[in-house]
C-alpha cells in the first residue's frame, strides 16, 4: 500500500535530481527551485558531507524497500478478506531475532566507519600536516556579523542588503517583486572575501545570543556563542560567491541575517585586500573599510567577553 | 464505594475515578492539539509564499515556541496520560489507580499550568499587555530565552507545574502496575502497552526534575543575577544545552515509547496472531530507554565538542536504530501469515509503522555527524521529528483512541468515517512533512519567517497539506462527537479477535471494575504465555 508511493517518490527524486544537477551548472550552490537534495559543494568537508548523506540515504532506501515491500507483501498475501487463515503458531523465533539484531549492526558499523573518518579529516587532520595560512575572526550580532581579518586591520561588519531589508519590511511588496529579485534574503551590503587555494581558520564567537555561521557549500555549520571560541576551517579551490545563513535561532531577525562569501583568486584577493587597509600613514585608524563607513554602533566597540586572543597563523 | 448520584461538579471535578480522569486527560489533550494546531496553521499560512504578509517575525517566533511547548506538554503528553488512566487498570485487572486523589491533583495542575504558560500570549493578543508569549523556541536556550520579558517566568513555572504533574502521573502508574496486578498476572503477561507505559514512567521521574533544575537556573539568571549560564559572569550558555537535552532526550522517548505499546495492542487483534516476540519487544523498550540516557549531545554537535564527543555521541546514537529495528520488524513479522482486515485502528496503527520508520530513517541519517553539519538546525530536522510525532506519536494516538472508543463510549464509531479521516490525514500529513526534507536539503534554515522564493514551491505544498491536515482532525471531533452520542451498540469484546482483560467487562466499561480481582485465564491475555 505504502510501498508504491515510495517508489514513486523515488523515480520523482531521481528525475528531478538528474534535471536539478544541470541547471545547477549556471549558479553552482544556490538552492534552485524544485531541488530535492543536498549539492555536494566545493570544499572537502562538504563532499564528504555529501557523500555521508547520500550513503546514509540509500542504506535507508534499501532497508525501506526490503521492510515496506514485506509489510506490503503481507498486507496483500494474507488479508482476512481474502480467506487467510492465521498462523498463530508464529510467534517467536531465535534465528529470525539474530538476524535482525546482527545484519543492522553490521550495516551500521559498515555506515559509522567512513563517517568516522570524515570528521577525523575535519577535526583531527587539520591540526597536522596542513597550516592555517589566514585567519578570520566571525562575530555574530543580533542580526549581522562582523568579520575580523586577524593581523592585517581589515575589520567589518556584514548584513542583510538594503533591496531585501526594505522588500521584507514593505506591506506593499508583491509576490511578483520577490520572484524577481533572486537573492532576496541572500545577499548582504559588504561580503566575506577570501582567498582561494588558501587554508583559513576561522574563529567564531558571538556578542548577545548563541547564532550559527552556515555556508552550505563549505560543508559546515558552527555556533557563535558568547564568551566561547569556536573554530572551524576552510579551503576553496573554485572562486565564486557562496552564500549562507545563521542557522541558530537568534531572536526576530535570525531570517534576516545571511551570509555571503567571495572566493576570489589570490592576487585579487590581495588587491582588494590591500584596498581595504586603512592608509598607511595613519598608525591607529579604526578598523573599518573606509569606502563604506557601516554605521552600526556594534563596530566600533570591542565585545569585552567574547575577545578571543587568536595570534594569527603565519 | 458509595454509588450516589453524583452532581456534574462532583463528578468531573471531584473525580478520583480513573475512567473519568482519563477522559479528563484525553479531552484536555484534544483541545491543546486544537490550539497547537491553530498555531501550526498561522506558521504555515505565514510560510505559504516568501515575504511577510500576516505577522511579524517576533510574533512568528512566539507561534514555533509556543506551538512545540503546547503539543508536547499538552497534547501527545496528556493523551498517553489519559489512555494509561482508562487503560492501564482494565488491562491489569485493578480497580482503579493504586493512588486516586494524587491522580485528580496531576490532572487539575494541567489546565492551570496551561492558562499560566499562555498568559502572557493571551495579554498580550487582547489586552496589549506586555510583550507576548516566549519567542526563544521551546528549547529555552540562553541568552536568547533571557532577553524575553516576564513571559520567561511565566514559561518556566508553567514547565514546573507540567513537571509536577508529569512526576506525579508518573508515580500513580509506576505504583499501580507494581502493585495492583491481579493474581496471576505477571510481568510478563502483562500488554506491551503496560509495559511501555511502566518504562516511560520511570523515564519521567528521571529528567522531569532536570528539566526543573535547568529552568530554574535559567529563572535564576534572569531575575536572581545568577551567571549559571551567562558567559559574563563566569557562566556558560552551552552547558545548558547539555543539562536541557538529558532531558530532552528520553524526553523524545517518552513520547513514543506508549506509542510503541498502543501498536503493540492494535496489530495483533487485526492480524488475527499474537505479537511477534513479545519478549524481545520488552527488552527492545528497556534498551531504547536506556539508551536514551546517553545520547543528548546529538543534539549539539555544531556546538563545538571534542573530536571524542562528536564520535562518541554519534555511535551511541547509531545504536538506537538496533532495538528500534527489533520492533518495527516484529510488528511487520506479527503480519506475517497473519489474517489481515483493516479497519480504522489498524489503518493508524500500520500507517504509524510505515511513517515512523521513515522518521526514523531520516534520524539514522542525522546521527551521521558530517551529514548533521549540514542538516542541523534545517527543515530537514524539522521534517525528522513531526514525522516521529506527528505520523508517530499522534497517529498511534487516533489508533488507540479508536481502538478504545467503543469500550469508552459503549458504541461504535462509524467505520466509513474513521477510514477518511485516516486516508485524508496520511495524504496531508505528506504533503505537508515530506517536502521539507528537500527545503532542508536545499538550505532552508529552521525557525525563520520569510525565505528566498526558490524555496517558494515546497513550501507553499508544505502549507496546503497542513491546512488539510489541520481541518481533516475535525472529521476526528465529529466521529467521537458521534460515537459518545449513539450509534451500533459495542459488544464487551469490540473486536471478536481482541485478547486482554480491557475486552471482559461490558462496553461501555462501567464506572467501577474489577472491584474483585478477575480470575484470569491465560487464554484471555494476548500473551499468556511467560516461555517466549
Amino acid at each position: 500500500m505504502k510501498f508504491p508511493r515510495i517508489t514513486q517518490f523515488m523515480a520523482f527524486f531521481m528525475s528531478i535530481w538528474v534535471a536539478g544537477a544541470v541547471f545547477a551548472q549556471a549558479e553552482p550552490d544556490e538552492p534552485v527551485k524544485w531541488q530535492l537534495n543536498m549539492t555536494p559543494g566545493v570544499t572537502a568537508t562538504s563532499a564528504n558531507a555529501y557523500d555521508a548523506h547520500m550513503i546514509m540515504l540509500w542504506v535507508c532506501i534499501i532497508i525501506g524497500i526490503l521492510v515496506f515491500g514485506a509489510m506490503a507483501y503481507a498486507m496483500i498475501k494474507f488479508r482476512h478478506s481474502k480467506g487467510a487463515v492465521s498462523d498463530t503458531d508464529f510467534v517467536h523465533s531465535t534465528k529470525l531475532e539474530l538476524i535482525w539484531t546482527i545484519v543492522p549492526i553490521l550495516i551500521l558499523i559498515g555506515s559509522a566507519y567512513p563517517a568516522t573518518k570524515m570528521v577525523m579529516a575535519q577535526y583531527g587532520a587539520d591540526y597536522g600536516a596542513e597550516k592555517d595560512e589566514m585567519v578570520i575572526k566571525v562575530t555574530g550580532y543580533q542580526w549581522m556579523w562582523r568579520y575580523e581579518y586577524i593581523g592585517e586591520g581589515v575589520d567589518f561588519i556584514s548584513r542583510l542588503d538594503r533591496k531585501s531589508d526594505e522588500m521584507r519590511q514593505n506591506k506593499a511588496t508583491s509576490q511578483a517583486d520577490i520572484d524577481g529579485y533572486k537573492t532576496y534574503l541572500r545577499d548582504v551590503d559588504k561580503p566575506l572575501v577570501i582567498p582561494a587555494d588558501t587554508r583559513i581558520r576561522f574563529v567564531i564567537t558571538s556578542d548577545d545570543v548563541i547564532h550559527s555561521w552556515w555556508v552550505p557549500a563549505l560543508g559546515w555549520k558552527q555556533d557563535a556563542i558568547p564568551g566561547i571560541v569556536n573554530d572551524a576551517w576552510t579551503k576553496v579551490s573554485e572562486p565564486g560567491i557562496y552564500r549562507g545563513v545563521c542557522a541558530e535561532l537568534c531572536g526576530k531577525d535570525h531570517g534576516f541575517m545571511p551570509i555571503v562569501v567571495q572566493v576570489l583568486p589570490k592576487a585579487e584577493y590581495q588587491a582588494w585586500l590591500a584596498a581595504q587597509k586603512p592608509a598607511p600613514v595613519v598608525e591607529v585608524a579604526p578598523a573599518l573599510a573606509p569606502a563604506e563607513p557601516v554605521a552600526a554602533p556594534e563596530a566600533g566597540t570591542e565585545a569585552p567577553i567574547a575577545t578571543p586572543e587568536v595570534a594569527p597563523a603565519t | 464505594m458509595a454509588d450516589h448520584k453524583q452532581s456534574f461538579f462532583e463528578r468531573w471535578f471531584h473525580s478520583t475515578n480513573h475512567k473519568d480522569i482519563g477522559t479528563l486527560y484525553l479531552l484536555f489533550a484534544l483541545f491543546m492539539f486544537f490550539l497547537g494546531g491553530s498555531m501550526a496553521m498561522v506558521i504555515r499560512a505565514e510560510l505559504f509564499q516568501p515575504g511577510l504578509q500576516l505577522v511579524s517575525p517576533e510574533f512568528f517566533n512566539q507561534m514555533t515556541t509556543t506551538h512545540a511547548l503546547l503539543m508536547i506538554f499538552g497534547a501527545v503528553m496528556p493523551a498517553f496520560v489519559g489512555l494509561a488512566n482508562w487503560m492501564i487498570p482494565l488491562m491489569i485487572g485493578a480497580p482503579d489507580m493504586a493512588l486516586p486523589r494524587m491522580n485528580n491533583w496531576s490532572f487539575w495542575i494541567l489546565p492551570f499550568a496551561f492558562t499560566i504558560l499562555l498568559m502572557p500570549l493571551i495579554l498580550q493578543l487582547l489586552f496589549g499587555i506586555g510583550s507576548g508569549g516566549p519567542a526563544g523556541g521551546w528549547t529555552l536556550y540562553p541568552p536568547l530565552s533571557l532577553q524575553s520579558g516576564t513571559s520567561l517566568s511565566f514559561t518556566i513555572f508553567a514547565i514546573h507545574l507540567m513537571g509536577v504533574s508529569s512526576i506525579m502521573g508518573a508515580i500513580n502508574i509506576i505504583a499501580t502496575v507494581l502493585n495492583m496486578r491481579a493474581p496471576g498476572m505477571d510481568l510478563l503477561k502483562m500488554p506491551i502497552f503496560v509495559w511501555t507505559w511502566l518504562i516511560t514512567a520511570f523515564l519521567l521521574i528521571a529528567v522531569m526534575p532536570v528539566l526543573a533544575g535547568s529552568v530554574t537556573m535559567l529563572l535564576t539568571d534572569k531575575f536572581f543575577g545568577t551567571s549559571f549560564f551567562n558567559a559574563a559572569g563566569g557562566g556558560d550558555p552551552v552547558m545548558f544545552q547539555h543539562i536541557f537535552w538529558f532531558f530532552g532526550h528520553p524526553e523524545v522517548y517518552i513520547m513514543i515509547l506508549p506509542a510503541f505499546g498502543i501498536v503493540s495492542e492494535i496489530i495483533p487483534t487485526f492480524a488475527r496472531k499474537p505479537l511477534f516476540g513479545y519478549q524481545a519487544m520488552v527488552y527492545a523498550t528497556a534498551s531504547i530507554a536506556f539508551l536514551s540516557f546517553i545520547v543528548w549531545a546529538h543534539h549539539m554537535f555544531t556546538v563545538g565538542m571534542p573530536l571524542g564527543g562528536e564520535l562518541y555521541f554519534m555511535y551511541a546514537t547509531m545504536l538506537i536504530a538496533i532495538p528500534t529495528g527489533v520492533k518495527v520488524f516484529n510488528w511487520v513479522t506479527t503480519l506475517w501469515r497473519g489474517s489481515i482486515s483493516f479497519e480504522t485502528p489498524m489503518l493508524f496503527a500500520l500507517g504509524f509503522v510505515v511513517m515512523f520508520t521513515i522518521g526514523g530513517f531520516s534520524g539514522l541519517m542525522l546521527a551521521i555527524v558530517p551529514a548533521d553539519f549540514q542538516y542541523h538546525d534545517t527543515y530537514f530536522v524539522v521534517a525528522h521529528f513531526h514525522y516521529v510525532l506527528v505520523t508517530g506519536a499522534v497517529f498511534a494516538i487516533m489508533a488507540g483512541a479508536y481502538y478504545w472508543l467503543p469500550k469508552w463510549t459503549g458504541y461504535m464509531y462509524n467505520e466509513t468515517l474513521g477510514k477518511w479521516h485516516f486516508w485524508l490525514s496520511t495524504i496531508f500529513v505528506n504533503l505537508l512533512f515530506f517536502p521539507q526534507h528537500f527545503l532542508g536539503l536545499a538550505g532552508m534554515q529552521r525557525r525563520v519567517p520569510d525565505y528566498n522564493p526558490a524555496f517558494a514551491d515546497f513550501n507553499m505544498w508544505s502549507s496546503i497539506g497542513g491546512f488539510g491536515f489541520g481541518l481533516s482532525q475535525l472529521l476526528f471531533v465529529y466521529i467521537v462527537w458521534k460515537s459518545i452520542h449513539g450509534g451500533v451498540k459495542a459488544q464487551a469484546r469490540v473486536w471478536p479477535s481482541a485478547r486482554g482483560l480491557e475486552w471482559t467487562v461490558p462496553s461501555p466499561a462501567p464506572h467501577h471494575t474489577f472491584e474483585k480481582p478477575p480470575v484470569i485465564k491465560d487464554g484471555d491475555l494476548a500473551h499468556g504465555d511467560v516461555t517466549h
